[in-house]
């Protein structure tokens, strides 16, 4: 990424040691260094935010304002736009479709997990790079190449995807239905088994680096949890992502070569199709079978970035870490066993329908008890108030918020009113997406002085926060009142129904207040790019935080530290012992070093430690010995 | 030209603000601030975390007070009751958790901002705590899933045996509405018997479809159970009844049912409402395409008196185009014209 190339510019220089030059290409292109693909990650993953926002702004047009002229997009949209000068409802449903693929999938899968998997496993872990550098590339140039393949059928004639996000067939399979279900929707089963191979490659260097690679005395229990974070996301990603393969497998299957996977007793344009046995509802099981883990596969990076950062931010431990980890070791369980609480009405076996409510449920605790911690991290500390920081805060009040909404849709007998209402998507768009976009931005705030060796500006920061959680919550909130009126998604318009002929003023508002949000985040892009090149200097640990990455130099090389790897001795969360000098213990101070904060347990480890780094001492001379 | 008026202004506009930005980076680094741990900036961002506590939580409730009788639709089958207050109740225990976190959450910042001379408690576990808020969750949420699984069985419950038949089918983008007709059950149907004249490819060799008539509004009866058999010709819909609080996908190859006992005539909650247009409406709730949001019937509940009168008027599908009895065996014609 050309972009990135300045930042990082001039360090390659200072510290290279055991490196040999790179080239423009294999530096920033075809790179293997675990940070570079990190920020192409983060890159590709902004480009995708700002798209498919903006497809958001352009359907919010239409329900806040259904009787402006849109003449003036014609430049952009071509075609889509009506002879009256309407937005075309079929191109509403493409965008809408649009919207939720590349939210979900290429900004907030690829672009949260991509990025920070990436970046910080092998420095947080202490790790010269990935297990499979090579197939850390090809899992971003997968992305790349997915991407490229979305980007492209937004262009083309007969429209992009229709049918929505979950594309659920006979309406995705079937042309003569929508036509975004011709070529665009090829286009998407595409894009998206290169997605879904590009997220194989990356879980799977992420389980291994992570089991493998960590450094002497990074054991599980000293694990910082953004990694235990990541670790977890990536198993999810790759028991669940193969599954939507399948899915989408035989739904090219049934498109293309005449199978009846999904298809039975349809008439559809004027014909009676050959097709018959099949099962849409089969459809719907493989693809909630990943959908719902790709709730949490979205989710934990975020929280696992908020933990650290409220810690380090709080100048607190975080509290009960065993708790949290238990708590996602809960989710990451019970994500494989809820499915199919998107389809309680759906036709299944009610029996099914209560069997779920209640595993359903039981999800909730575990949610819970990270909400509680957080509290209580929160309580008592010393709260610095970075833009990283507010928006962990943010996080945790969208969690809360989007949580309980959870618990109204899990329990079968309410959600039949609520289901597919706008209850859902105030719903899942407070508690997955703006929560793990607030988790997203707070890691891109944290760890940028990592990344560029330069700070981002913390007023435009502070600005940037304050409009995007009220602009957030004046978008999404008003729709719990029109869901619990029963308006339905994924509407071109609501005019057509008495019970829904009403509250255009609430989307008129609504629509306003995503317009001003969106505009909010040109605030952030400025920043980003501006401190990229000009921003002020970054010192090493400018946060002063526990966690490894900040003991590598302020431009690490490929490689991370430029002499031996540094070994642990402690927790990543030792803020605010009492009897230390500072606030803060890096996970590199040997507890023997620190007798003043030691608590009673760990007297009795530096015994052990002292040991150790004996024999450690010892093994050294000789091999220098050996050596000369 | 005002194009190019606005474009200046937009220009000069984004040029102030850049002096501004430039201006406080430079008074930023001459104070030093930037090297301090937090800045005046700490306190601003902790007090706005009350203003907005007290702001826009106000304004949400205020709001969800004020709106209250127009997003809480006017309910008008039995189960609704029941869901409904399943859903109030869930609202009152959500609503107690929210507002106690969020007023930890924003005062917590407040309380505990930055202060040099303070240190953090060092607090980082207690086993205690971690057991009291995974057990209280735990009970509270297992009675809302007993009580939900309860109603939720009966909802899901087979019909009633004498529960009123109305066949509703899906297709883009409207739905056809078909009655039983005398004996209550349905002629069999074929996808491959759709045609022009035959919308819902009902088999008319069937005995039972001889008298099934079709109907352009959904007529119920007030008070008795009424069985919605709901099938799709082509793609996933979805019946949604707001006011009937039901809700049902369509879908191809698979027939599914809802059944329910409305408890208002339209009449009846037209004089309620104080509102002559209030209608019962169906939607379709499943994103079928083009039209999706254009899938309207209107369901017109009676009285038993009144439907039993209504269904002995209506024409059945082989009165009202005999064409559609060509090539069916000579009984069934003869039957058909004998009704």
């Amino acid at each position: 990424m050309a972009t990135a190339s300045v930042a990082t510019h001039d360090t390659a220089h200072d510290h290279h040691d055991h490196e040999h030059h790179d080239n423009f290409v294999t530096k920033y292109i075809f790179t293997t260094d675990h940070k570079m693909i990190g920020k192409q990650f983060l890159l590709t993953g902004i480009f995708w935010a700002i798209i498919g926002g903006l497809l958001s702004i352009l359907f919010r047009l239409q329900l806040g304002f259904p009787e402006m002229n849109l003449e003036w997009l014609r430049p952009l949209l071509g075609g889509w736009i009506t002879e009256t000068g309407q937005l075309d409802q079929t191109f509403y449903l493409a965008l809408v479709t649009m919207h939720g693929t590349i939210m979900v999938f290429f900004v907030l899968t690829a672009g949260l997990s991509g990025t920070f998997s990436n970046f910080l496993i092998p420095l947080q872990i202490g790790a010269r790079d990935m297990a499979s550098g090579f197939m850390n590339m090809l899992s971003y140039w997968f992305f790349f190449v997915s991407s490229v393949i979305m980007f492209i059928s937004l262009f083309i004639k007969t429209g992009p995807a229709g049918g929505g996000w979950v594309v659920y067939p006979p309406l995705s399979a079937l042309e003569q239905a929508i036509p975004g279900s011709g070529l665009g929707m090829t286009l998407w089963l595409i894009a998206m088994t290169f997605f879904i191979a590009s997220s194989l490659l990356g879980g799977i260097n992420y389980i291994t680096t992570v089991i493998n690679l960590r450094t002497k005395g990074m054991s599980f229990s000293r694990l910082p949890l953004t990694i235990w974070a990541f670790f977890l996301t990536a198993v999810i990603g790759l028991l669940s992502f193969p599954v939507l393969f399948a899915a989408a497998l035989l739904l090219v299957f049934d498109r293309s070569f005449g199978t009846s996977f999904y298809l039975s007793d349809i008439y559809i344009g004027g014909e009676a199709l050959p097709n018959t046995g099949g099962s849409p509802v089969l459809y719907q099981h493989l693809f909630w079978f990943l959908g719902h883990p790709e709730v949490y596969i979205v989710l934990l990076p975020a929280l696992g970035i908020t933990s650290e950062v409220i810690a380090t931010n709080s100048r607190k431990p975080i509290f009960g870490y065993k708790a949290m980890i238990i708590s996602m070791l809960g989710i990451t369980i019970l994500s494989f066993i809820v499915w199919a609480h998107h389809m309680f009405v759906s036709g299944m076996n009610p029996f099914l329908g209560s069997i779920f409510m209640f595993l359903t449920l039981i999800i909730a605790i575990p949610s819970a008890v990270k909400v509680f911690n957080y509290l209580t991290t929160l309580w008592r500390g010393n709260l610095i108030f970075t833009p990283a920081m507010l928006f962990s805060i943010g996080l945790v009040s969208f969690f809360i918020s989007g949580g309980l909404t959870g618990i109204f849709l899990g329990n079968s007998a309410i959600d039949i009113q609520l289901h597919d209402t706008y209850f859902v998507v105030a719903h899942f768009h407070l508690v997955m997406g703006s929560a793990s976009f607030f988790g997203m931005v707070a890691g891109i705030y944290h760890w940028f002085p990592k990344m560029f060796g330069r700070m981002m500006d913390a007023r435009l920061g502070y600005v940037h926060f304050w409009l995007t959680f009220v602009g957030v919550y004046m978008v999404f909130f008003p729709m719990h009142y029109i869901g619990i009126a029963g308006f339905p998604r994924r509407y071109y318009s609501w005019t057509g129904f008495e019970f829904s002929n009403m509250y255009t003023d609430l989307n008129m508002f609504v629509s306003v207040a995503a317009i001003i949000t969106f505009a909010a985040q040109f605030i952030f892009l400025f920043n980003f790019f501006y401190s990229m090149y000009r921003g002020r200097k970054a010192t090493q640990n400018p946060w002063r935080s526990n966690t490894l990455e900040w003991t590598t130099p302020i431009h690490p090389g490929h490689g991370n530290w430029p002499g031996e790897i540094p070994t642990v001795y402690r927790w990543p969360y030792d803020y605010s012992k009492p009897g230390a000098k500072e606030d803060f213990i890096p996970q590199t101070v040997p507890l023997s070093a620190t007798p003043e904060s030691n608590l009673p347990h760990e007297q009795e480890l530096v015994k052990l430690e002292l040991e150790i780094m004996k024999e450690e001492s010892e093994a050294l001379i000789a091999n220098e010995a050996k050596e000369s | 030209m005002y194009g190019f008026l606005i474009a200046v202004g937009v220009v000069l506009l984004l040029s102030i603000v850049w002096m501004v930005y430039r201006i406080q980076t430079l008074v930023s680094v001459v104070k030093g601030s930037d090297k301090k741990v937090a800045t005046g900036s700490n306190k601003v961002n902790a007090f706005l975390f009350l203003v907005f506590l007290v702001a826009i939580g106000g304004l949400m409730f205020w709001y969800s007070i004020k709106e209250f009788h127009n997003y809480q639709l006017p309910i008008g089958s039995e189960h609704g009751v029941v869901t409904d207050r399943l859903f109030w109740v869930t609202m009152a225990v959500t609503g107690i958790v929210f507002i106690i976190t969020h007023i930890l959450l924003f005062v917590f910042p407040y309380k505990y901002q930055y202060k040099e001379d303070r240190k953090a408690t060092f607090y980082p576990e207690n086993n205690k705590l971690e057991v009291i808020w995974t057990a209280v969750p735990a009970v509270v949420l297992a009675i809302l899933v007993i009580t939900g699984w309860m109603a939720w069985s009966d909802i899901t419950a087979p019909a009633p045996e004498k529960a009123h038949v109305v066949e509703i089918m899906g297709y883009q983008f409207a739905w056809d509405i078909r009655y039983p007709g005398q004996d209550n059950v349905l002629g069999d149907h074929d996808y491959r018997l759709t045609s022009a004249i035959n919308p819902m490819g009902i088999d008319f060799t069937d005995q039972n479809s001889v008298d099934d008539f079709p109907s352009p509004v959904v007529v119920i009866p007030k008070g008795e159970p009424v069985l919605f058999k709901i099938r799709a010709r082509d793609v996933l819909h979805s019946v949604f009844a707001p006011h009937m609080r039901l809700k049902m996908d369509a879908v191809p190859g698979m027939p599914t049912r809802f059944w329910f006992v409305p408890t208002k005539t339209t009449a009846e909650m037209r004089a309620e409402l104080n509102d002559p247009e209030f209608v019962y409406e169906i939607a379709c709730t499943e994103i079928c395409g083009r039209g999706h949001n254009s899938m309207r019937r209107v369901i017109e509940v009676v009285e038993p008196e009144e439907y039993q009168k209504w269904l002995t008027e209506q024409k059945t599908f082989l009165q009202m185009n005999p064409a559609l009895a060509e090539g069916i065996e000579v009984e069934v014609k003869e039957v058909a014209e004998i009704q």
